[in-house]
């Protein structure tokens, strides 16, 4: 089998193959030990079924009306939050980034905000908003614009002097150099952040629910967890890891879709990344 | 730029004296319930936190953060050199430590709960558990990212495979790696706070969360004032302690940038766009924006 017409091409093709096997192997082998942990008492039995059974719930829970009514629930408030988040934080950070006096002024209120513990705010949001759903998106847009914020004013300090200088000289006015020069060049730095407060926001927003038992997949998982059903929290904490993964692999390919025009986002620079 | 250093202090210093002031004066004759005079917080931050809860809650769960935060770097440090020299391990893995990190870490919480138990041992494996990622993945790339002509030259130097480590390898991939401990670093707190917000009879968490429930404002926004400023003193301490370990490589990246200065940046922003096509590893951007960086 290994007898290709030249060893560089037989080298490419087991690489190739390697490309598909190896991570189908890592994911039966781990989905294996989950299988097995329990069962042999490395992992506690009675708190940790084996992963056939988590798998079985979690079959018969994807047909239920329950199940999607959280996660719509979930994605509801993560989508305001982050729309919320992208409203505050690229035009702040487009304005304190591109001027020094903006950058001075609100450094300190920046640094002394953004290292506090977003959880932190839970209890206070508790007391204003009880149990609704604001509750979820307020703390998700604190935690969600700081990566927007920081993305935007890097961005903007990066664009090129001279194509503002050239933008100035030929008479652009301040808001075709922003829609022409200053946002086509931040792109990339706009997605990066985008696609970070994505994952922090829906993080943030199941964490809300969760804590507080606002209605979603976050609440379902508490639920679960009090009333002693292991399967079923297993299952939708699986759910949850699909979601996060879903959100990062989506703005993954949202950023190399609409930056593919991008110097950074060519292919033969991307090869040596 | 801006004319001397008195200006530049001014201007630092207006937004937030001038949004505490704010805050002061808006509430001072407040009588909502949700937003309690600004003095009888600051009266409550005394009573509370000077230093009576110190002890109690204060230093168990900064003891937590702690032990928690350290076994995640060294355990990511460790299981990220050995993926990252080995590629087919590393392909094999990676799907798998992929959807790990995109559980949301707090739900790991009812997991350690149920197996591990009630103690102080589920808080710390549940900050393990969340925070290992970032190190984990970050170590992952650095090590896998090391120019294969650097280390062909220590082969051809007959250096061994534990110098090549020590003094190729690692060296190579610690500013990745220290990005990776910096993301880490915000993680572990929250996951510290969140820990002790359920099944917990003390920590910061714990103090925040009872005054909440029994309708203490002044005592909630209190306890969240001890998280935030916990959150600023750990996130100074760690960049002061990675300037100072990193003060070769910023060093050696100083020169190179002085030859550069006065034209644009050959990196562009391609390049940094680019280095940070996963989470853990945009943060590398923001380590300049706190200050002691610069």
């Amino acid at each position: 089998m290994t007898d290709g017409p030249s060893p560089r091409t037989s080298r490419r093709a087991r690489d190739r193959v390697e490309a598909v096997v190896l991570p189908v192997l890592g994911v039966a082998v781990t989905l294996a030990a989950f299988e097995v942990a329990p069962r042999i008492g490395l992992l506690p039995r009675s708190s940790f079924p084996p992963f056939s059974e988590i798998f079985a719930t979690l079959t018969d829970l994807v047909t239920t009306a329950e199940l999607w009514e959280a996660v719509l629930d979930t994605l509801d408030a993560w989508a305001r939050a982050l729309a919320i988040a992208t409203l505050i934080g690229v035009p702040l950070g487009l304005a304190i980034g591109s001027n020094h006096i903006g950058a001075l002024l609100s450094r300190l209120t920046i640094d002394f905000l953004r290292p506090i513990p977003s959880v932190a705010l839970i209890p206070i949001l508790v007391l204003v908003y009880g149990t609704r759903p604001s509750l979820k998106v307020t703390l998700a847009v604190f935690g969600a614009t700081f990566p927007l914020l920081f993305q935007a004013m890097y961005g903007v300090a990066d664009v090129d002097p001279v194509a503002k200088d050239t933008g100035r000289a030929f008479g652009m006015g301040w808001w075709a150099r922003l829609r022409h020069i200053v946002l086509p060049s931040c792109a990339p730095y706009l997605a990066t952040g985008l696609r970070i407060s994505a994952s922090v926001a829906l993080i943030l927003v199941v964490t809300g629910e969760y804590i507080v038992g606002v209605p979603g997949l976050g609440a379902e998982v508490l639920v679960a967890y009090s009333s002693g059903a292991f399967e079923r929290m297993y299952a939708l904490i699986v759910v949850a890891g699909l979601l996060g993964l879903l959100v990062n692999l989506g703005f993954h390919a949202v950023e190399r879709r609409a930056l593919s025009w991008h110097p950074s986002h060519r292919p033969d620079e991307g090869a040596t990344a | 730029m801006t004319r001397s250093w008195i200006g530049r202090l001014v201007l630092l210093l207006v937004v937030p004296v001038a949004l505490v002031a704010l805050w002061w004066w808006t509430s001072a004759e407040s009588g909502s319930v949700y937003y309690p005079p600004l003095s009888r917080i600051v009266e409550k931050l005394q009573e509370d936190w000077l230093f009576e809860q110190v002890g109690s809650d204060l230093v168990p769960s900064l003891g937590r953060f702690t032990a928690g935060y350290l076994i995640a770097a060294l355990t990511g440090i460790a299981l990220g050199t050995l993926i990252g020299l080995a590629p087919r391990v590393r392909r094999a893995s990676q799907p798998v430590t992929e959807f790990l990190r995109s559980i949301p870490p707090p739900l790991l919480l009812p997991f350690v709960l149920v197996v591990v138990g009630l103690g102080n041992a589920s808080k710390i494996v549940l900050i393990v558990l969340g925070s290992v990622w970032p190190v984990l993945l970050n170590t992952i790339d650095g090590v896998h990212g090391v120019d294969p002509e650097t280390l062909d030259m220590a082969r051809s130097f007959g250096i061994g495979r534990r110098m090549q480590l020590t003094r190729v390898i690692l060296p190579a991939a610690s500013p990745k790696i220290a990005v990776g401990m910096r993301t880490s670093l915000s993680v572990a707190l929250i996951l510290m706070v969140i820990s002790e917000m359920q099944a917990s009879t003390n920590g910061l968490g714990f103090q925040v969360l009872s005054a909440q429930r029994s309708f203490d404002t002044a005592g909630t926004y209190a306890g969240v004032i001890v998280i935030g400023v916990v959150g600023l003193v750990v996130n100074l301490g760690f960049l002061v302690a990675e300037g100072w370990i990193m003060r070769w490589h910023r060093g050696a990246r100083g020169l190179l940038e002085d030859t550069q200065r006065g034209r644009r940046p050959a990196r562009g922003p391609g390049a940094r766009a680019r280095d940070a096509t996963t989470t853990p590893r945009d943060e590398r951007r923001m380590v300049g924006t706190t200050g002691v960086m610069e």
